[in-house]
């Protein structure tokens, strides 16, 4: 598996690119912050910097599939290519609500209890 | 005999015929738990009192004579990212770390049905996102053969369970390989049955269109016993199919005279040597029953990581947007509003690994990108399919190693994530397919577990674990065959 022996070299993108090759897959420290942000994930400044450098890696050997012309292949909607799975739209029991807030960090009047979402 | 060391077969012969008591058995494989787990570690939580407590009724069936399921009284290990009423269930995560389902996982509820006793919950990587257990948020978990190497994962935990006797058997989830690779890790057997053929209501997601939930057991027989036992449709899992579940166990004796395997030569380069003499070996075994052994070619399989690589984080972080705060798990409420509250808590309640995948997930699907990653993934997937259904025109199994090596030593992996992501490299391929794949210990290599991959038709379970059975019967002692 010749690919796999190209990804054994990877080690690091510092180290590919002082070999010469070019690091077009590296992400910028505002792409990192974007995608955080899309996420909802807080990240500490050395969390950005880190996950920069690894995930440019993995997006490096990602590119792989820049080699694949699938130019006259449809997208994989699902594996066993099952389409739409019905039923009877028949009323049941769900859960009890203080089955499902039993579990909740804060609750009121039976509802979820969250802080404010916006000002005034 | 030492009750925890029997197989389900020979622990359900001697409960029917009352030569021991469920509560005999639980109590041996919890002295067998207090014992090992200290170095082995495979649990997270353990359930003694629960256990004794299902055990107890399991004897009163047993006694009535209304048991109807082999499974009933022994017992099993549940990988803790199945949703087990009233019992914590964490995914190894800080998340999740005092989560109490308040209902029971599809495949729970049958097992509870047919009366099997749940030791606990065993560890995990995080959310299933690993290949060693070390991502778990709790500790290692230590393979049973060498407690300074990892068990594999993403389901290690379960897997070192069955290898330490802490279960009969046990249930863990495949995604990407995580219960093949913690079986040929640890020396056991671990089946991924075909997408759609084992319902996943109650696993707690991670990629959607790849998980599915797959047994560990300490033999062939074992393992398509414990898969009759959870298949099935179910309707609260739009995704398992209405096909009839035949009995496993059937076929397994029938010859595998005349029976085409396929050797693809794309899993063979980067072997180690060892391993790739056992994996030879097991081919032989086939030969000498009476298979047809031709080496083939699956021209895309190098493809199937980096295709794995975008959609299940892509996936991952739509499933792991419900990791708010608001509903269950943990919630930090230290900041201001309400988004601080989504940031910190997904700051610091997902473990490293996970933020990885998340974050490459939302960037292969954000606006601009979703084209160039999940898209082409997805046709790419289509061509690696498409790759495994002209091979089951001319084969009816294909056989590869599990894994290019033997279990790693703990810590050898972890600062470099895409050589974690490389121990998939053999396995990855099936998910994306979605065809069936089991691993079957064939031998041990420097004194370590070699498992050897058996990929199936879709749904044809039944001619993978024949040909499984063929091997094992073959190889008689696999500890005894050494590289």
């Amino acid at each position: 598996m010749a690919g796999r022996r190209s990804i054994l070299c990877l080690r690091s993108l510092e180290r590919r690119t002082s070999r010469g090759v070019v690091a077009g897959m590296s992400l910028t420290r505002e792409e990192v912050l974007h995608v955080a942000e899309l996420a909802k994930l807080g990240l500490t400044a050395e969390e950005v910097e880190s996950y920069r450098g690894q995930l440019g890696v993995v997006l490096e050997h990602i590119a792989l599939l820049n080699e694949l012309d699938t130019s006259q292949v449809a997208a994989m909607a699902h594996v066993t290519g099952q389409e739409n799975v019905w039923r009877e739209d028949t009323i049941r029991p769900s859960l009890p609500v203080s089955d499902v807030l039993a579990a909740a960090p804060a609750e009121e009047s039976d509802s979820f209890r969250v802080p404010v979402v916006l000002e005034g | 005999m030492e009750l925890s060391c029997l197989t389900l077969g020979e622990a359900s012969s001697m409960l029917s015929k009352r030569e021991a008591t469920s509560v005999e058995l639980t109590t041996a494989v919890l002295d067998q738990v207090a014992k090992r787990d200290d170095v082995v570690r495979a649990y997270v939580t353990v359930c003694a009192d629960e256990a004794l407590a299902q055990a107890r009724e399991a004897d009163a069936k047993l006694s009535a004579g209304t048991a109807d399921s082999p499974l009933c009284g022994v017992p099993m290990a549940l990988k803790d990212n199945l949703c087990t009423k009233g019992t914590r269930t964490t995914c190894s995560s800080a998340m999740l770390k005092d989560y109490v389902p308040p209902y029971d996982a599809t495949v729970v509820r049958k097992l509870r049905e047919a009366g099997a006793v749940f030791v606990g919950k065993t560890n995990l990587d995080e959310f299933a996102m690993g290949s060693s257990t070390e991502n778990s948020a709790f500790f290692t978990t230590t393979n049973p053969w060498d407690s300074k190497r990892v068990p594999g994962g993403s389901s290690g935990g379960s897997a070192a369970a069955v290898a330490a006797h802490e279960a009969v058997f046990g249930l863990g989830s495949d995604t990407g390989g995580s219960v093949r690779l913690p079986a040929s890790f640890c020396g056991v057997v671990g089946l991924k049955p075909t997408y759609g053929r084992v319902s996943r209501f109650g696993l707690i997601a991670f990629g959607s269109s790849l998980d599915q939930i797959g047994p560990f057991a300490k033999n062939v027989t074992d393992c398509a016993t414990v898969l009759g036992a959870i298949a099935g449709k179910d309707e609260m899992d739009s995704t398992s199919v209405a096909l009839d579940v035949p009995d496993f166990t059937a076929g397994l004796k029938s010859s595998v005279r005349g029976l085409r395997v396929g050797l693809p030569s794309e899993y063979l380069g980067g072997v180690d040597e060892k391993v790739l003499a056992l994996i030879r070996n097991a081919v032989q075994m086939l030969v000498e029953a009476g298979a047809v052994v031709e080496e083939t070619s699956l021209p895309h399989t190098k493809y199937a990581l980096p295709v794995y690589y975008i959609i299940a984080p892509a996936e991952a972080s739509a499933n792991l947007a419900r990791y708010d705060g608001v509903k269950y798990g943990f919630s930090d409420r230290q900041g201001d509003d309400i988004w601080e509250m989504f940031s910190r808590t997904r700051g610091n309640g997902f473990g490293p690994e996970v933020k990885r995948r998340i974050m490459l997930g939302t960037y292969a699907l954000s606006s601009g990108y979703y084209d160039a990653y999940y898209l082409k993934a997805q046709k790419a997937r289509q061509l690696i399919k498409e790759d495994f259904v002209q091979a089951f025109d001319k084969f009816d199994v294909l056989i590869t190693p599990t894994s290019p090596t033997v279990a790693f030593g703990i810590g050898e992996k972890t600062s470099d994530p895409l050589s974690m992501y490389l121990s998939d490299v053999a396995t990855v391929t099936v998910n994306a397919a979605g065809i069936p794949g089991i691993s079957v210990p064939c031998g041990l290599a420097d004194g370590m577990p070699v498992g050897v991959q058996l990929l199936g038709n879709y749904f044809d379970e039944a001619t993978v674990l024949r040909a499984s059975y063929a091997i094992e019967q073959s190889l008689g002692d696999w500890t005894k065959v050494t590289r």
